[in-house]
């Protein structure tokens, strides 16, 4: 007998139902016709409830992520890149080799079948790149007004060799404060196309995979305390949360923070503050003092950290206030960002 | 940033600061009111208090406008967003304040209220287009430098006859505040004020003379910027050393005499003068508030939806009253940094950046807390 004809998905025209949430053969289909021909790996080939993995033969590192982001594409980067991104730079930042991704996909009916193909490709792009596999997933389907398009959960296993311990209870006083490179450009990219605000020359996000950027600074300064991606709530909140975790203060130079222009325009414009906007291809990081012309030659030799920068030093504070020495020859703190950014009135 | 940059150079402001010192007369107090939050925002985050003499001190006034929004005010906006058939659009920082029974608008969102942050009247007026079925409500809220896009949104509602658009106006009015501040029985001792920014790019500075004159003070329209601060400061002592009380304009780059006349003449054809309105911290100032004028009487939220006022008193142990009458500093109120904080805020002080206990709060405490 031969296989029953079914017409292929319209990646065109098509949109998600229902059905393709509902266990039957519409949502075999999507799996087939898009997740498993665009992730396309062994693991997924074999079309197992389960990804089984050959043994790590090292400390084994796992990270999640759920993005939820509005508009699901934005100058630099879309929801499918990003999903790879966030999850790949969590395990970085351990100092893990990123190995494998699950990825949980929540549809709203109605999404066309065309976005959610480019979502996948980029996401299969992105993880290409970074060289790891998507080996197991799930689709679920909401009605319509019941989500945001997609969301995409990503949970992430790397290894981490024997002797690095990075933690963000190891800052010390005299530590060294580093920065891959600027400030700000996700948040403002999104930000920019969310409100509408067109700005003349885009801004681009600087959404990248970080693993290989953290590679070679740990490699560069075996001593390496700790590496952050300072993500939502910015380099503000990222530096008050090992402050409190390794109880002590930190002193930075507002000069020394790399910020682009039309960042900082577009920042000054809304009445926000590029410290405090969300970056998702930067990282922080914080070595003994002997090693900081070694990390930040390292940072400054990869493509992705070649705007790095020494912005600070950790002190010793009982009070875990982080302070900005600022341009104008003043100091302030830098505090916890209170509830969300918004923009002032006045 | 060109234009920007320029006005908060270090070097220029210490320049400045020692320009300042050899102007000040020992012995003599200079005690300054910076009218604006945008001022009490510059003076935190750049430091100014510490690069000038101790025997001037700049007190903050009630020009933050969250800050002065009376609970009242907020509890009725938070009534409107309930209601299932509305949305409310707002300014960014609004969101936060604190109203009755522990609400905001943050709050009545999350119970399902439809509350929209915009950047713009466009934007409220554009939801309102694309949403037909809605009442759709701006919280408009702000002093004179809100006013006028408040006023192109009537004058366009009008021309689109955009049924389901109305505006809950809650404007306030700088010049009768200052009057009320210095008429008070218990006023603070002020020597002079550093008069509103953007404010007066609107209504200019001639509004100020009254103030200056009636009260003998001296009035110089200053600069959001640091530079713009300090030197409002200077000329500000240089006027009260000889015994001058005139409305002078630093922020000439932006301020003229009679201000933006286009712009207040479509203020004057949408809005017209309260006969009085209730302040958080001032109480009721007479003539200092705007109401839709009765020819836009159809976009008006508060006669659409029949708000009732009521006046809501503040939080006990709050002294958000004390402090926008410059009677206290934020770090004398007990529930400062301790109860009262930015991400639980009691008193709407603590709420913008602009409000002289988040700006504190944030730029400040170190200052204090250094000695440990």
């Amino acid at each position: 007998m031969s296989k029953s004809y079914t017409r292929p998905l319209d990646l065109k025209h098509g949109l998600v139902n229902l059905t393709h949430g509902s266990g039957g053969r519409a949502m075999a289909q999507l799996v087939s016709e898009l997740f498993a021909a665009e992730f396309a790996n062994d693991w997924l080939a074999q079309g197992n409830d389960q990804a089984i993995l050959p043994p790590p033969g090292a400390r084994i590192a796992i990270a999640t992520d759920s993005h939820v982001i509005s508009p699901l594409f934005f100058p630099g980067g879309d929801i499918g890149s990003l999903a790879v991104h966030g999850t790949v730079n969590d395990l970085a930042m351990g100092g893990a080799t990123p190995l494998y991704l699950s990825a949980g996909f929540i549809l709203e009916e109605g999404l066309p079948l065309a976005d959610l193909a480019r979502i996948v490709r980029s996401m299969a792009a992105a993880a290409r790149a970074a060289g790891v596999a998507i080996v197991t997933g799930d689709t679920k389907v909401v009605e319509r007004g019941k989500g945001d398009g997609v969301f995409i959960s990503t949970t992430g296993v790397g290894v981490v060799a024997d002797g690095v311990k990075l933690s963000g209870d190891q800052a010390r006083p005299g530590d060294v404060i580093l920065l891959s490179g600027t400030l700000g450009d996700h948040g403002m990219a999104v930000m920019s196309q969310r409100e509408g605000l067109g700005f003349a020359s885009p801004i681009l996000s600087d959404s990248a995979a970080l693993h290989t950027l953290a590679a070679d600074l740990l490699a560069a300064s075996p001593g390496l305390r700790l590496m952050r991606d300072p993500t939502r709530g910015g380099l503000a909140t990222t530096l008050n949360e090992i402050a409190q975790q390794s109880g002590v203060g930190m002193r930075l130079q507002e000069s020394a923070i790399p910020v682009q222009a039309s960042v900082r325009a577009a920042c000054e414009f809304l009445g926000l503050d590029p410290l405090y906007i969300a970056n998702e291809g930067k990282l922080v990081a914080i070595c003994p003092a002997e090693q900081a012309a070694a990390a930040l030659a390292a940072l400054q030799a990869h493509p992705l950290g070649q705007q790095a920068a020494i912005i600070g030093e950790v002190v010793a504070d009982a009070h875990q206030f982080v302070r900005v020495a600022t341009d104008f020859g003043g100091e302030r703190l830098l505090d916890w960002l209170s509830g969300e950014m918004l923009p002032r009135i006045c | 940033m060109k234009y920007v940059d320029e006005f908060r150079r270090g070097d220029i402001a210490r320049g400045m600061a020692a320009h300042i010192r050899t102007l000040v007369q020992p012995g003599r107090q200079y005690r300054l009111m910076e009218f604006c939050g945008g001022h009490t925002h510059a003076i935190a985050r750049y430091g100014l208090t510490g690069l000038l003499p101790d025997n001037i001190r700049l007190i903050h006034g009630p020009g933050c406008p969250v800050c002065v929004l009376p609970i009242g005010r907020v509890d009725s906006a938070i009534e409107l967003a309930l209601r299932p058939d509305v949305i409310l659009c707002s300014y960014g920082d609004t969101l936060r304040v604190p109203a009755s029974n522990k609400m905001s608008l943050y709050q009545a969102r999350a119970k399902g209220a439809d509350v929209r942050m915009v950047y713009s009247t466009k934007d409220a007026l554009q939801i309102a287009r694309d949403n037909p079925h809605k009442q759709v409500v701006f919280f408009a809220i702000g002093f004179e430098t809100t006013t006028p896009p408040t006023a192109l949104a009537l004058l366009q509602a009008r021309q689109e006859k955009l049924a389901n658009f109305s505006v809950f106006c809650n404007h306030v009015l700088t010049p009768p505040a200052m009057r009320h501040l210095l008429a008070a029985g218990d006023a603070v001792e002020l020597d002079g004020f550093i008069g509103p920014s953007h404010v007066s790019t609107v209504i200019g500075s001639a509004p100020y003379a009254a103030v200056a004159t009636e009260f003998a003070k001296p009035v110089v329209i200053a600069g959001f910027e640091p530079l713009d601060v300090l030197q409002s400061v200077a000329m500000l002592v240089e006027q009260i050393n000889a015994g001058r009380t005139e409305v002078e304009t630093q922020f000439s780059r932006a301020v003229t005499h009679e201000g933006n006349q286009k712009a207040r003449e479509r203020v004057a054809q949408t809005m017209t003068l309260r006969d009085s309105f209730e302040w958080r911290g001032l109480g009721q100032v007479p003539h200092s508030a705007l109401a839709i004028h009765p020819d836009f009487a159809e976009f008006d939220a508060e006669l659409r939806f029949a708000l009732p006022y009521r006046h809501v008193p503040d939080h006990k142990a709050c002294e958000c009253g004390a402090i926008l009458r410059g009677q206290k500093q934020p770090q004398d109120c007990k529930v400062f940094g301790i109860v009262c904080t930015p991400d639980n805020p009691l008193g709407s002080c603590m709420v913008s950046s602009e409000g002289a206990c988040a700006a504190h709060y944030h730029y400040g405490r170190f200052v204090q807390g250094a000695t440990a």
